[in-house]
């Protein structure tokens, strides 16, 4: 290991990447327990796929976060080795799975937001960042399409599911904020050019958000109280079962391969 | 032209357009459009593959049907590759492979349409259904619906022909 310490540049720039990272791991597996469980086997499968698509985008992220940190950690090092606290997603995408309709509002509010970043890091002044943004950006345009359409078919549905939807929008939209809160890593990465501030995203966000709750009957919550802490590592109770869970076969069998 | 010592990558590119792509495998890698570049740095073949989506399960497989193929042909000394940019579009799709993919019973993705443009046009419709007329494979009818938008495998969704009744898979553009 070189004792000399990386450029400061790099050592936000890694823990960035790790944000980005993780957001994607978490959601993807979040996601990916819907698998055999779904309402119906369209829905099924479209889970299963919006996971897959996350869980193949956070192996390009936190490949190229392993690569920046530069300590010979990889990025299946970095998603079965790290514990709760060097886990760096927002607390939106640990939030538990509830019913159907609370999956698809949370997929919907992060999706919104996801596709507002990856359009933004398209211009990067990384081509590594730009490169991934580019390629991400095709598949959450999918995955934006088939949420929105969700939240409106279900908000504006029955009086059962208008009432499950509006529930959980309102319990979901605390964690929202943390998508758009900077701080020093942020401002650091936003002066390289590599991202803009999370804040200058929330205008895009709240346009598209606005419109298909509109469309959904669904109330816009007013502004809150909101939620922190993720981005830092400190995490409520439920990522520590996903961890878990996901990484059990690698604490359990050091170096497992199949 | 190359050494006579390894075979010309036109011979390469031949060898590859016989590799099948592992989840549809009536159309070949190079009908698939994945493969980027073939060359020799000087007695390594690197091959490089960009994949299709992030998460494509078949990424590995095919890389290691890519090394089998060529291995198979008495290429020992190789590399592969990974480019992602440019991102992989359906517009990669060889028109052979379009024809192909309609003879199997899966819609080929719209010609063009994979501009960034026209999904952004999509997103900013948001919740509308698709505005793509997609034509069953079987009777070739327009008068179709969307059924879901993900399908049995990342890169298609399944529709329905409401005239000959038939469920099936469209390839959809990326």
């Amino acid at each position: 290991m070189a004792a000399a310490a990386p450029a400061t540049g790099t050592v936000a720039q890694a823990e960035w990447l790790q944000r980005v990272g993780d957001n994607c791991l978490i959601l993807g597996h979040r996601v990916s327990e819907w698998c055999g469980h779904s309402p119906a086997l369209e829905e099924d499968i479209a889970l299963a796929n919006t996971a897959l698509d996350l869980i193949g985008q956070c192996q390009l992220w936190l490949g190229l976060a392993a690569e920046v940190e530069g300590k010979g950690r990889s990025a299946d090092d970095l998603a079965f080795l790290r514990d709760a606290g060097a886990f760096r997603n927002v607390l939106l995408v640990e939030r538990p799975n509830g019913d159907f309709g609370q999956t698809l509002m949370r997929q919907f509010l992060f999706d919104a937001w996801h596709h507002e970043f990856l359009k933004a890091l398209s211009d990067s002044s990384d081509p590594r960042v730009a490169e991934i943004a580019a390629k991400a950006s095709k598949e959450v345009a999918y995955h934006l399409e088939r949420s929105a359409d969700l939240v409106v078919r279900l908000g504006d549905g029955t009086e059962e599911s208008h009432e499950r939807m509006q529930k959980a929008l309102d319990a979901l939209w605390p964690y929202t904020g943390e998508l758009f809160m900077a701080d020093a890593v942020d401002a650091e990465i936003a002066a390289a050019g590599i991202a803009p501030s999370p804040d200058s995203l929330k205008d895009g966000w709240l346009r598209t958000v606005k419109a298909v709750l509109d469309e959904a009957t669904l109330a816009v919550p007013a502004e809150g109280w909101q939620h922190k802490g993720g981005k830092k590592g400190v995490h409520t109770e439920h990522l520590g079962y996903i961890l878990a869970e996901m990484q059990f076969l690698q604490r359990a069998y050091p170096g497992a391969t199949w | 032209m190359q050494a006579p010592a390894h075979p010309d990558t036109d011979q390469v590119w031949r060898w590859l357009s016989e590799v099948p792509d592992p989840e549809i495998p009536v159309i070949s890698l190079t009908d698939l459009g994945i493969i980027r570049d073939v060359q020799w740095q000087d007695d390594t073949l690197v091959v490089t593959v960009t994949p299709t989506y992030s998460g494509c399960p078949a990424t590995s497989i095919i890389n290691l049907d890519i090394e089998t193929a060529l291995r198979e042909r008495g290429i020992d000394k190789l590399r592969l590759e990974r480019q992602l940019s440019p991102p992989w579009t359906t517009d990669w799709l060889t028109e052979e492979g379009r024809e192909k993919l309609r003879a199997y019973g899966i819609a080929p993705p719209i010609d063009g349409t994979a501009a960034d443009g026209v999904l952004a046009g999509r997103i900013a419709r948001l919740a509308g259904t698709s505005n793509l007329t997609v034509a069953c494979p079987r009777c070739g009818s327009t008068h179709t619906e969307k059924l879901s938008q993900f399908g049995s495998t990342p890169c298609k969704a399944s529709y329905r022909c409401k005239d000959c009744l038939e469920p099936f898979d469209y390839f959809k553009c990326i």
